[in-house]
């Protein structure tokens, strides 16, 4: 005998959902996904627009002013133009951040999900790994890890997310919790469904609204880390640049030349905006308590 | 109540049990090792090397280690710095204070400026002022503290002149006045994204009292809307509040590193930049420690304060 093909409540497409069509009239939102588009075509398209490659030194153009002898951003002290090395750095910036935010999801909804679904001891060890690992300052921790390895940006990223799950894994938790017990996971295990599939066929897509919240929110905070570690040396390493990196050393040149400081720190800045207003415009998109606010 | 202070306290033993032992371990496998730096120095030979992890106790298995170690920590030997050879306690508590006072000062700042800037959001809610915070406070905590730090150094130091750009005091002028004199930047700029949290927490916890029986019963009683907004509103909105700082401990440890990188200040932070700087492990584990243990006795600290106030946590 076969068994009956199972019909789940109906879960509409995304593309028709409410929260959708709530997200997309979230004024904050858009202006954070403008932000984020403007800036992503700017790194991917920008560099070829310009007259000079990142990687290009010119000593006698060392320190130009913005807007000088076609820099648009000016020069940094070996010469090379600003404005190419910022959006080359964009790219690898923002492509951590997305790295992060995929592993650190993935892993965080991983043991969330186990956690709230077996409970009781299994959930108890989870659970208190979770607020061990959040007793670290992630700064602390983040500079332990990367002082002793080789900083290439695989590394790094998967050192972000060592200390950026926890959160995911917390949200996952309390949703996974609040939904074992009702009548469509009944049904499930009654049907005698394993309990692999009911996590991740029945209760993680449940969860699906406060994960995607807390990934959008995972992005602009992968973003500032690694402009953290990378400012004070333990991040990506040059020659490849990286928001932060261009940052190391500015301090120095900080009185007489003031936008080597400015320009990689607004880039930083209007990207994790732009993350934190989508992440933001999600969750009032999701949590229709906190709609009408 | 004691049956909780009781068993919160065993809870927080527990995590530091699983916190220093992560901790451990992250510092003790990290490819390279505490032995790196000898393999370095020329001439030195595998055989030599080796003599060294024996003598270290670093060939023995990882638990055995750390057994070995935290048996040293809790009796309060937490080793000796390579860098200079002074007991890793006396190094770390010669820094303690300069961290303090900064996280002491920029908290103060937080909370009184983010609660007030919180509780007027609450009460005028939907006006221009709620909507003007609410966008500041996401632009404040996407600006990364050390950039706040370096355009205020440019700003205030360099440009205006009004302030130090670094360093806690003036050698030969260490008056409280030269003091706050130079604390004054880097505790505003570590304050910033605090003040960001503090007022988002503090509106939502002021929107959820102003809607409670009780307010409306005050107000029913005819008390002017001043009285109740400072009698009953404020005082138990910060209730929640107090969860907060102590959840709170890890970012702004996390951010005093930073601020005391770009301002020179001789706290924790930089110490543990430095100490990395030269590999010196048992600093930057004791650091590690010393960081989890602050957060841990703030969190404690917030719990058992909450539940000195509100009667309901404590018989949970």
């Amino acid at each position: 005998m076969t068994s009956a093909p199972l019909t789940s409540p109906v879960r509409r497409p995304l593309i028709q959902s409410r929260a959708l069509r709530r997200f997309l009239s979230h004024r904050l939102a858009l202006i954070g996904v403008i932000m984020v588009l403007s800036l992503t075509l700017a790194c991917f398209i920008g560099p070829h627009l310009l007259p000079y490659d990142e990687l290009h030194i010119d000593l006698r153009a060392r320190f130009a002013p913005p807007g000088t002898g076609g820099h648009i951003f000016g020069t940094d002290p070996l010469g090379r133009d600003i404005a190419a090395r910022l959006f080359h750095a964009g790219q690898i910036s923002m492509a951590v951040g997305f790295a992060v935010m995929i592993i650190a999801t993935a892993f965080g909804s991983v043991v969330g999900v186990i956690s709230g679904y077996y409970g009781g001891r299994v959930s108890a060890v989870l659970m208190r790994i979770v607020d061990a690992f959040l007793s670290f300052p992630s700064v602390f921790l983040l500079l332990a890890l990367a002082a002793f390895i080789q900083p290439s940006p695989v590394m790094i990223a998967l050192i972000i997310s060592a200390t950026s799950w926890m959160e995911v894994a917390r949200i996952v938790e309390a949703e996974v919790k609040s939904l074992r017990n009702q009548d469509f996971v009944q049904a499930a295990h009654m049907l005698g469904l394993s309990g692999r599939w009911i996590m991740f066929r029945e209760l993680l897509p449940n969860a699906i609204g406060p994960i995607i919240v807390a990934a959008s929110l995972t992005v602009a905070r992968a973003i500032l880390l690694e402009a953290y570690i990378s400012f004070l040396g333990y991040g990506i390493q040059p020659p490849l640049p990286s928001w932060g990196n261009m940052l190391n050393g500015a301090q120095q040149y900080l009185a007489s030349a003031p936008w080597l400081a400015i320009v990689p720190g607004v880039a930083i800045t209007i990207a994790v905006t732009g993350f934190n207003f989508i992440g933001d415009g999600l969750r009032d998109a999701f949590d229709s308590r906190s709609g009408g606010r | 109540m004691l049956r909780y202070i009781l068993s919160r306290l065993g809870q927080s033993l527990i995590l530091l049990l699983i916190v220093s032992f992560i901790g451990f371990a992250v510092l003790t496998l990290a490819p390279g090792g505490p032995l790196s730096q000898f393999a370095l120095s020329p001439g030195m030979t595998q055989e030599q090397i080796d003599k060294i992890a024996e003598q270290m106790g670093l060939n023995r298995p990882l638990w055995v280690q750390y057994i070995d170690w935290f048996t040293h920590m809790i009796t309060g030997d937490w080793g000796t710095s390579y860098r200079d050879g002074q007991p890793v306690l006396h190094v770390i508590g010669s820094h303690l204070f300069a961290t303090l006072l900064l996280m002491g000062t920029a908290t103060t700042l937080s909370v009184s400026i983010g609660s007030s800037i919180g509780i007027l959001s609450a009460i005028r809610r939907g006006s221009l002022f709620d909507t003007t915070m609410t966008i500041a406070a996401m632009i404040a905590l996407s600006i990364p503290t050390f950039w706040f730090g370096l355009i205020a150094i440019y700003i205030f130091s360099l440009n205006l002149g009004w302030l130090p750009a670094g360093n806690m005091y003036n050698i030969g002028d260490q008056s409280v006045l030269d003091y706050l004199r130079h604390l004054i930047l880097p505790a505003s700029v570590l304050a910033l994204v605090d003040v960001a949290i503090w007022s988002r927490y503090m509106r939502t916890s002021t929107l959820n009292v102003i809607n409670q029986d009780f307010v409306r019963t005050a107000r029913a009683k005819g008390l002017s809307s001043r009285r109740v907004l400072l009698k009953h509103i404020v005082g138990n909105s910060l209730v929640p509040m107090i969860t907060l700082a102590g959840l709170q401990v890890p970012m702004v440890l996390g951010g005093a590193l930073v601020t005391e990188t770009v301002f020179t200040w001789p706290g924790m932070g930089r110490l543990f930049l430095d100490s990395l700087g030269y590999s010196d492990y048992p600093v930057v584990m004791g650091l590690l420690m010393a960081s989890a243990l602050l957060v841990l006795i703030g969190n404690l600290a917030a719990d058992l304060l909450i539940a000195q106030i509100d009667p309901r946590v404590r018989l949970d």
